[in-house]
C-alpha cells in the first residue's frame, strides 16, 4: 500500500497524473470508478491517437494521388499518351525515380524511423572500427606531439539529437547564469528595475534570428585569431539570449513581490542584507524563478531549431534543412521523424523542469 | 524614567490619519493590554513600537532612546503568524536564535530551539512545515520564535486570536509564566476584554479609528498569579470587567450613531407563556 502511495505521489509530481489510472488498475482491486477512470483517460486518448493517424493517412493519400495525377496529366501534355501511361505504369510499381513528393504517411515515417536507427548503428559501428584501426597510429601521433586523427564522417541521427540537447542545455545554463542574477539585482532595486525597464521591453521580444546575426557578428570578431569551431559558440549564445527573457523578468518580479509579512519578519529578526536575500527573498521568489526557468527551457529548444538551421551547426535543426535540401524519396518522411523527435524532446525537457518547478513550489498562504 | 513612552504619536497614511495624539507610557516590568475594535489601528500601534514604521509626528521612546529601526530587545508576535513556509518549525526558530544569539556555538541554539518549541509542546511537529500544520500550531511556532529570542519587551499583537480556548488559556499562562521569570515588559493587543484582564496589570482601550487614539487606562487591581476559574467570582474582576466593556459599548453606540439611517421595526412583543 504503502507503495503504492509513492509511486501517485511521484506520478503526480512529474505531471504524469494521467498515468494514476493504470496504476490504480493494477496496484490492488480494480474498483468499478477505476474502470470508468481508465476508459476516460486512456482508453479515449488512445482512440484521439488513432483518429490523428486516421487523418493524417487520409490526407497524405489525397496529397499523393494529386501529386501522381499532376505527374501523370503532365506526361500526357508534354510528351503524349505513352509517356502518360508509364509514367502510371512506373507510380503504381512503386518506382523509386517516379515517386510523387509530397507528405508522407505514418507508415513511411515509420519505415523512416526505424532506417536512421539503422543508420546509427552502422555509423557508431563505423566510429568503433575507426577508433581501433587509428589506435595505434594515433599514440605514435600524441607521443610525437600531433594531434589525433579525429573522425570526420557524418554523424548519425542520435548524434544530431546529442549535440542538440548540448547546445540547448549549454544555451539555458548561459541564460540561467546572466537572468537569475540579474533578476535579482533588479528586482531589489526599483530605481534599476525603472532604469532597465526599456532594454527588457524591447530586447524581449527581438526575433532569435536577428540574435543570432548579432552574436555572430561579435563572436566571427572574437574567434578571429582561434581556429576553434564557431558555430557551436554562436548557437547555444544565441539559444541562451533569446531564451532567458522569461527568467529575467520572472526573477524580477519575483524577488520585487517578496510577501510583506516575510520582510517585516527579516526586519525584526535583524537579518543582514545577504542573509535576508539569500534566506527570505530568494526562497519565497524560487516558485517563480523556476517558472521562468521552465519558459526559458522550453523556449530555447524551440529556437534552437531556427538557429542551428541557420548558424551552420550540427544539430536537428541543420538535419532537417539538409534533409529538406537532399530531397530523396524518404526526406520527407525523416523530417517529420524529426519533427516528432523535437516535439517529444521538448515535452520530455518540460516536464524535468516541472518537477523541479513542483518540488520548490509552496502555497504563498501556507506560512501567513 | 519610563521603559516606553509614546509622546503625541501620530500617524497618516496619505490623507486618512490613523492614529492620532497617542501618548502611552509603560514602566519596565510592567503587562499592558491594549483593547480596541478590529481595525481601529492596532496593528498600526504595534509597528509603531516595534520600529517597522516611523510616526508621521511624535515620539516613541525606549528606554530613553528613540525608536529608528527594530531590535532584539523588543520581541513581536505577530497578528498573521508569518513563519517562512520553506523552513520548518525547528529551522523558523532556530532562524531567530541565531540571529538573537550569534556569539553561541551551534549545540547550545538547537538545544535552546528544542526547549521553546517543546514549551509550545510542538517537538513531534519540529521537522514539519508551516503547511502541515494547524492554524493553532502555527500561532505557537510564531510565540515560540519570539520568545525563544529572549526580548525584554514582548510586543504581541492578537496573538492568540485564532487559537482554540484550551489552547488559548495553556498558552496564555506560558506567556504569563516567561513574563513573570524574569520580569520582562510586556504590550499585549487584543480584542479579548477578559484576555486583558486575566494578563495585564492595566488595560488601555484603543478608540476606533480613523483618527484612533488611547482612552482612560484601566488598573486591574487583582493579585498574581490569577486563577481564572476564581477570577469569574472576584468582585474586582467583575467591576473592572464590566467598566471596560461598558466604555467599549459606549464608543461602539458612538460609532453607531454616526450612521444616519433609521430602521422601522414592527411592533411586535413576545408572547407571554405565563398564564
Amino acid at each position: 500500500m504503502k507503495q503504492s502511495i509513492t509511486l501517485n505521489k511521484v506520478t503526480q509530481l512529474m505531471g504524469f497524473g494521467f498515468l494514476k489510472p493504470i496504476t490504480a488498475l493494477f496496484t490492488g482491486k480494480p474498483q468499478k470508478e477505476d474502470i470508468v477512470n481508465f476508459l476516460k483517460k486512456i482508453v479515449v486518448p488512445l482512440l484521439s491517437i488513432l483518429l490523428f493517424l486516421g487523418v493524417w493517412q487520409g490526407g497524405s493519400t489525397a496529397l499523393f494521388n494529386k501529386e501522381a495525377n499532376f505527374k501523370i496529366e503532365k506526361a500526357l501534355a508534354d510528351q503524349g499518351q505513352a509517356a502518360a501511361d508509364e509514367m502510371k505504369a512506373c507510380i503504381a510499381s512503386g518506382e523509386v525515380s517516379c515517386q510523387p513528393n509530397t507528405l508522407p504517411s505514418p507508415s513511411q515515417v515509420w519505415v523512416s524511423f526505424k532506417t536512421l536507427l539503422e543508420d546509427h548503428k552502422v555509423i557508431t559501428a563505423d566510429k568503433l572500427a575507426f577508433k581501433q584501426k587509428t589506435a595505434v597510429m594515433n599514440e605514435k601521433r600524441v607521443a610525437a606531439g600531433k594531434d589525433p586523427i579525429t573522425y570526420t564522417g557524418r554523424p548519425s541521427f542520435v548524434d544530431q539529437i546529442i549535440t542538440s540537447l548540448k547546445t540547448v542545455f549549454a544555451g539555458f545554463v548561459l541564460a540561467l547564469l546572466i537572468a537569475v542574477p540579474i533578476g535579482i539585482v533588479i528586482g531589489l532595486s526599483e530605481t534599476l528595475r525603472s532604469s532597465f525597464n526599456w532594454l527588457i521591453q524591447i530586447f524581449k521580444p527581438v526575433s532569435p534570428v536577428v540574435w543570432l546575426l548579432l552574436v555572430f557578428m561579435i563572436v566571427k570578431t572574437l574567434t578571429k585569431d582561434s581556429n576553434s569551431d564557431s558555430a557551436f559558440i554562436i548557437s547555444f549564445i544565441s539559444v541562451g539570449l533569446c531564451s532567458m527573457w522569461a527568467t529575467l523578468v520572472n526573477t524580477a518580479m519575483g524577488v520585487s513581490s517578496v510577501d510583506k509579512d516575510y520582510i517585516n519578519v527579516a526586519k525584526v529578526l535583524k537579518l543582514g542584507p545577504m542573509q535576508k536575500v539569500f534566506k527570505v527573498i530568494l526562497p519565497s521568489s524560487l516558485p517563480l524563478i523556476f517558472t521562468g526557468l521552465r519558459i526559458t527551457l522550453s523556449v530555447a529548444w524551440m529556437v534552437l531549431i531556427a538557429i542551428e538551421l541557420l548558424a551552420q551547426s550540427p544539430g536537428l535543426g541543420s538535419f532537417v534543412w539538409e534533409e529538406f535540401q537532399n530531397g530523396a524519396i524518404d526526406s520527407n518522411s525523416k523530417i517529420i521523424v524529426a519533427m516528432f523527435i523535437i516535439g517529444i524532446i521538448g515535452f520530455l525537457l518540460d516536464r524535468i523542469m516541472l518537477t523541479i518547478q513542483n518540488m520548490v513550489s509552496f502555497n504563498k498562504n501556507e506560512g501567513v | 524614567m519610563a521603559y516606553l513612552e509614546l509622546k503625541n504619536v501620530c500617524k497618516t497614511y496619505g490623507d486618512t490619519e490613523v492614529l492620532s495624539n497617542i501618548n502611552l507610557t509603560i514602566e519596565e516590568g510592567e503587562f499592558v493590554a491594549i483593547v480596541g475594535f478590529t481595525g481601529s489601528g492596532k496593528t498600526t500601534l504595534v509597528n509603531l513600537i516595534n520600529g517597522l514604521i516611523k510616526p508621521t509626528s511624535g515620539e516613541v521612546l525606549f528606554k530613553g532612546q528613540p525608536v529608528t529601526d527594530t531590535s532584539h530587545e523588543r520581541g513581536v508576535i505577530f497578528q498573521n503568524y508569518s513563519l517562512l513556509p520553506w523552513l520548518t518549525v525547528g529551522q523558523n526558530v532556530f532562524m531567530a536564535v541565531k540571529e538573537a544569539f550569534p556569539k553561541e556555538n551551534k549545540t547550545v541554539l538547537q538545544q535552546r530551539v528544542a526547549e521553546y518549541v517543546e514549551m509550545v509542546s510542538l517537538t513531534p511537529a519540529i521537522n514539519k512545515r508551516p503547511k502541515e500544520l494547524s492554524g493553532g500550531m502555527r500561532q505557537r511556532v510564531a510565540v515560540a520564535r519570539a520568545l525563544a529570542m529572549n526580548p525584554e519587551m514582548i510586543i504581541m499583537d492578537e496573538p492568540l486570536g485564532a487559537l482554540d480556548a484550551l489552547t488559548r488559556g495553556n498558552l496564555q499562562d506560558e506567556i504569563l509564566k516567561i513574563w513573570s521569570k524574569d520580569k520582562r515588559t510586556a504590550l499585549l493587543i487584543t480584542n479579548d476584554v477578559d484576555e486583558g484582564i486575566y494578563m495585564a496589570d492595566r488595560i488601555i482601550p484603543l478608540k476606533p479609528g480613523p483618527k484612533a487614539t488611547l482612552g482612560p487606562e484601566f488598573k486591574i487591581n487583582i493579585d498574581r498569579p490569577r486563577d481564572k476559574t476564581a477570577l469569574n467570582d472576584n468582585d474586582t474582576y467583575k467591576e473592572t470587567r464590566n467598566a471596560i466593556i461598558e466604555y467599549l459599548m459606549d464608543i461602539g453606540e458612538q460609532r453607531k450613531s454616526v450612521s444616519q439611517e433609521t430602521y422601522v421595526l414592527p411592533e411586535v412583543s413576545p408572547k407571554s407563556f405565563v398564564a
